[in-house]
């Protein structure tokens, strides 16, 4: 019922493509012995004229995406093409030079263009692999819902603190305050832990992955000698260790969630500049005429 | 507010009028107006009416909308008539308006006056009033609507101005002194409403809130349980008295009687939420009846609107008639009415337009009769619900092609033209062919036919029948809720009627005999298309008899595992689950049924004992089908004994195979419990597939006024399956049920959609269980996309967050929007066109099977 982009349609558009490389090699072989693959000749032309077009149509998927009244094919069946033309715009754009690089803007298009088609690489791996590890990883809830249990348990958690000393009290409320999840770019894409605690001294230091609050809790609970404070230090550690779970599907959520986005601004971005590039290298190739 | 009026003829003593309105909401004031009107043309000095309200103001139920409140005037084709003025406004602007025209009219009224009791004796009425005075009249008029009155705390200072009975906005108070007193779910979020900015007290007569919704039950005990707030519950406490203390620091004082004995308070506001008391029990005490025991019974009355009781009108909501306008005009001709004066109500062109293209001419009022004669179920029915059922239905005549379809098609085009200029326009007669289809096999239409004169034939699994003059078809979609089963094709010169399922819904549930009538023509059809498909109509009618329907609320059991069984049921609307205990003492949900089909058939059919549990999944019904009545089926000539073995068959099998899947019984009932067992189209989105991007929300924006129908993030997951805050597209559509202006609609393909006719009351947002439907003023437009693209205008494709709706927009009230699948659009559902990695899918129950395989 559900099938993945590279499966639309029993990957008819790999089928396409598939054909449309073939075509392309075959017309690449009757470069003669007079005329050695190259641009500029009329094998050379065709092929580059398919790998603009080609270049155009699969930029063009950033507008048929937003044309919501259109009823031309489905975005899906868009994308699931936009990735095998992509990989076979690769092929052929490679023939159309017959690989003669050289510092130039010719060159500049070409390497755009390659960076532009292996990050698109990179987003179909992630397309295709993190939904089920981000959707895995909520266990069935949402963000929102992981949100809403952390601050349940962050209520809990002071609660219980203050039934026990006041150095477990300034340990747990501390480091709940502290809690760091997100932050910038790389704490994103790395899920980076920049948890504070402040024990006996007042001065705040990281506390990874809410460890030294867990490790002190569970120390004192064989020392404690009252036993209602052990009844509450025990419930204090099982809420720690939850919210510990919590938060590390939380940081791996938002992890997985910006890999899902990143590349985007890259590939996009990259489209552009190779837009810019492949006009002036239209436009110069008319200059050797 | 309006001071007290003067009582009138004799006043202090016992006054009598001749007539006495009882409410003063728009029925009532209409009512009235006009009485006021002859009075004043007769010169008389004494006014020879009264108008009782027992609020401070007119029109309470209106007065309480909140503010601003866009008021509609549906259904625009109907015109009003009443000397007082009504058109589509601001809730202040109407209610202001009818303020004016009760002072310059100069209109009896008597505020505050709750009339508590009716008793009628030798053609007298005596009305006796809370405070004890009672007044006497010939006539009583009952406009009091159906929202009732709010019970009161029924302690000494129970009507001081600071005890509330409703809270419009919880955020127009702060720093206040407050005490909730109720335990039900609206007193619950009343307190928690004021809880943030107010100090709050709850005040439960019990020790437990049992009355509450979980969510509510939940909230409340976390909040009297937060030790950093200061809101706290009275538990096993009672109000003994309430008084106002103005030299205090706070206005009233209210005293408790608590287990710990009595305890008094300041306070600066009382807020009692104890529930409504029905107007029906009120009504009843007059002598009125019943149809029924239904809580949506409208009272018998006659086309005067007179009920059983003589002297005694009903109008307006309390009558069956939901909307301003109507009641309006009903309060105009009652008056007339009681003055023998018996004027066409006002509603009366309309049927001249819908009789217009009829073979024989003849006044509306005959053609009424003898339709009504032709039609053994509506024999009996009151004239009223009659004209009522005729008015919102459609007329549909046939004629031949050629010349005699020809004159006709120029008498409706005439008509057409008349009537252009009226908008929206009045509905129109409908010419068919002879020969056309009135319906197909597979469309989604619940409206039900009568034939009043000609046939119709009915082609059904291959077989063709012909119904004539008197009998009636279509019902099983309107009871089922699910598509057309077969054919129906117009024949010779037909009249018939076409009513729409909420007309239907209405009268099943208001008369008896109708109800009982199309029960009984179901259950012989449903009996003839699984049992004997070749029998007659009058060998299964005692058959049919002798099944009775049964009602099951979602989460009833049926049977149970294990138990002998012997009856079988036949599902005729709803769905059932059936489960079967494992060895590892779980339950495997083994298969879900929705109507038409069998249920527990085995235990009439093989083995006694049942193989498995059946629970309703939501509301259903079934037929049952005892041992006896079985026999007598299978047992005639030509019974489909074969088929109905065949389908056992297959059941065993898919049941079989579902029960070595147990993980396969877990997604169903994940996705029973979401809805999907009386869903027809549902948004499923495939977790594993989805990036977030939100491309089938921005693209429900784009193609719906740039507000997005459907919530993608909300809703519950199972198995990387979820199911988002959308349309479900039930088969019994829960939002259609108490739409005043009848605004929501299902398409042939089975869509349900909101017409333009909406009216922003919000009853449907309410009525959804499922949270899909909001109210929302029209979003501004926005620059085009390539705007967007190329110079960044704008906020890009989908909902712009948080719009500002323009002045117009603002003026024109808020709507209720919901999904309608895409049912204009070419490429089908947008949400599922827009989605680049084919997450997003919309299925059909005959597709859950291959959802959790």
């Amino acid at each position: 019922m559900f099938e993945n982009l590279l499966r639309y349609r029993g990957g008819r558009y790999f089928w396409w493509s598939a054909v449309l490389v073939v075509a392309c090699i075959g017309v690449f072989v009757t470069h003669g012995r007079a005329e050695p693959p190259n641009g500029g000749t009329w094998q050379g032309y065709t092929l580059g004229t398919i790998g603009a077009v080609l270049i155009l149509w699969l930029t063009w998927l950033g507008v048929r995406k937003r044309s919501y009244r259109s009823s031309m094919g489905t975005v899906r069946g868009w994308t699931s093409a936009h990735v095998y033309l992509g990989t076979a715009c690769l092929i052929i754009a490679s023939l159309h030079s017959a690989l003669q690089f050289g510092w130039n803007v010719h060159t500049l298009s070409y390497v755009l263009m390659c960076l532009v088609i292996f990050s698109g690489f990179y987003g179909l791996y992630v397309y295709i692999n993190y939904p089920r590890s981000l959707s895995d990883n909520r266990a069935g809830g949402s963000r929102e819902s992981l949100f809403a249990e952390l601050y349940e348990l962050n209520k809990r958690g002071m609660t219980l603190a203050r039934l026990s000393s006041p150095s477990v009290q300034q340990a747990v409320v501390s480091s709940i305050e502290r809690t760091a999840i997100g932050g910038g770019l790389l704490d994103q894409l790395l899920a980076r832990d920049g948890s504070l605690i402040a024990l006996g001294d007042g001065k705040p230091q990281p506390n990874p992955d809410q460890q030294i609050t867990i490790d002190m809790v569970a120390d004192l609970i064989p020392r404690s000698e009252k036993s209602q404070e052990v009844v509450a230090l025990e419930e204090l550690l099982s809420v720690l260790c939850r919210r510990q779970t919590i938060l590390r599907r939380l940081r791996k959520d938002i992890r997985l969630q910006g890999w899902l986005q990143i590349w985007l601004y890259v590939h996009v971005p990259l489209t552009i500049a190779l837009l810019g590039a492949l006009v002036v290298h239209i436009i110069t190739t008319f200059f050797y005429w | 507010m309006e001071p007290t009026k003067h009582v009138g003829a004799g006043e202090g003593g016992s006054s009598h009028y001749k007539i006495a309105i009882v409410g003063s909401g728009p029925g009532g004031l209409s009512a009235a107006a006009r009485a006021q009107f002859h009075d004043a043309a007769e010169g008389v000095s004494t006014p020879s009416y009264v108008l009782l309200e027992s609020f401070e103001a007119h029109a309470k139920t209106i007065q309480q909308y909140q503010k601003g409140k866009h008021v509609m005037d549906e259904p625009g084709f109907l015109d009003l008539r009443s000397d007082f003025d009504f058109r589509a406004g601001t809730r202040e602007a109407i209610l202001g308006g009818w303020q004016d025209s009760l002072a310059s009219q100069g209109v009896n009224i008597r505020y505050g006056a709750e009339v508590t009791r009716i008793a009628q004796q030798d053609h007298l009425f005596t009305l006796t009033l809370g405070n004890g005075e009672s007044l006497t009249a010939d006539n009583v008029i009952l406009g009091i609507g159906i929202a009732g009155n709010p019970r009161k705390l029924g302690a000494p200072g129970e009507n001081l101005r600071l005890v509330q009975y409703q809270l419009d906005d919880p955020k127009a108070h702060s720093g206040e002194r407050v005490f909730v007193v109720g335990a039900g779910d609206a007193a619950i979020e009343n307190a928690l409403g004021l809880a943030a900015q107010n100090r709050v007290t709850i005040v439960n007569r019990r020790g437990e809130f049992s009355r509450a919704k979980d969510g509510n039950l939940n909230a409340v005990l976390a909040a009297i349980n937060d030790s950093s707030s200061s809101f706290d519950c009275l538990y096993e406490t009672g109000v003994k008295e309430v008084i106002e203390t103005p030299d205090a620091e706070h206005p009233l004082q209210i005293t408790f009687n608590t287990p710990d004995g009595e305890k008094a308070f300041g306070c600066d506001r009382i807020i009692a939420r104890l529930g409504g008391i029905p107007p029906r029990k009120f009504v009843e005490s007059i002598g009125v009846e019943f149809p029924n025991d239904k809580p949506d019974a409208i009272p018998e009355l006659s086309s005067t609107y007179e009920s059983n009781v003589p002297g005694l009108y009903v109008i307006g909501a309390l009558a069956g008639y939901p909307l301003i306008k109507q009641a309006m005009n009903q309060g105009y001709d009652v008056i007339e009415f009681i003055r023998g004066n018996l004027i066409d109500p006002a509603d009366h062109p309309l049927l001249e337009y819908q009789f217009h293209c009829m073979p024989f001419l003849r006044p509306v009022n005959d053609l009424l009769e003898l339709f009504q004669q032709r039609i053994p179920m509506f024999r009996e029915l009151n004239s009223l619900s009659f004209r009522e059922l005729l008015i919102e239905s459609n007329v549909m005549v046939s004629y031949p092609e050629g010349p005699m379809f020809d004159e006709a098609q120029e008498k409706r085009d005439a008509l057409s033209t008349q009537l252009a200029s009226r908008n929206p326009k009045p509905r129109m007669p409908n010419l068919i062919r002879e020969g056309e289809y009135l319906f197909r096999k597979g469309e989604y239409a619940a409206s039900f036919f009568t034939i009043i004169e000609g046939e119709v034939v009915i082609t059904e699994d291959g077989v063709e029948r012909t119904l004539g003059r008197g009998e009636f078809f279509g019902e099983s979609s309107l009871i089922s809720g699910q598509p057309r089963l077969g054919d129906a094709k117009a024949a010779s010169n037909c009249i018939l009627i076409e009513t729409p399922r909420r007309t239907m819904v209405k009268l099943m549930n208001s008369n008896e005999e109708v109800r009982a009538g199309i029960d009984w023509i179901f259950v012989v059809r449903e009996l003839r298309r699984h049992f004997a498909p070749t029998a007659d109509f009058k060998d299964l009618r005692d058959i049919a008899l002798a099944c009775p329907i049964s009602q099951h609320k979602a989460g009833d059991v049926l049977f149970s595992e294990g138990e002998e069984g012997a009856v079988m049921h036949l599902v005729r609307r709803g769905s059932v689950t059936l489960t079967r205990s494992l060895d590892n003492g779980q339950q495997a949900l083994v298969a879900e049924l929705r109507s038409g089909e069998l249920v527990g058939q085995m235990a009439l059919m093989g083995d006694a004992v049942r193989r498995e549990t059946a629970t309703a999944t939501v509301a259903t019904e079934t037929i049952e089908i005892n041992r006896a009545n079985f026999l007598a089926l299978v047992g005639r000539e030509g019974a489909q004994v074969d088929a109905l073995q065949r389908r056992v068959s297959a059941r065993m099998l898919a049941v079989s195979q579902m029960e070595v899947r147990p993980e396969s019984g877990s997604m169903m009932r994940f996705l029973m419990g979401e809805g999907l067992g009386e869903a027809t189209d549902t948004l499923i989105i495939d977790e594993s597939l989805c990036v977030g991007c939100d491309n089938c929300e921005k693209a429900c924006a784009e193609t719906h006024g740039g507000i997005s129908r459907l919530d993608r993030r909300a809703g519950k997951t199972f198995a990387n399956v979820h199911v988002p805050i959308s349309c479900r597209h039930c088969e019994h559509p829960h939002c259609m049920k108490d739409c005043p202006p009848n605004a929501i609609q299902r398409a042939i393909d089975g869509e349900v959609f909101i017409d333009d006719s909406c009216i922003g009351c919000g009853n449907c947002e309410a009525n959804c269980p499922y949270d899909v439907i909001k109210l929302a003023y029209p979003a501004p437009p926005k620059p085009g996309l390539l705007q967007w693209i190329l110079l960044g205008r704008g906020s890009g494709p989908g909902e712009e967050p948080g719009y500002q709706p323009s002045e117009a927009a603002k003026a024109g009230g808020k709507k209720a929007v919901k999904c309608d699948a895409c049912m204009s659009r070419k490429g089908g559902a947008a949400c599922v066109a827009a989605c680049p990695t084919g997450a997003a899918i919309r299925i059909s129950p005959d597709q859950f099977i291959e959802l959790v395989g």
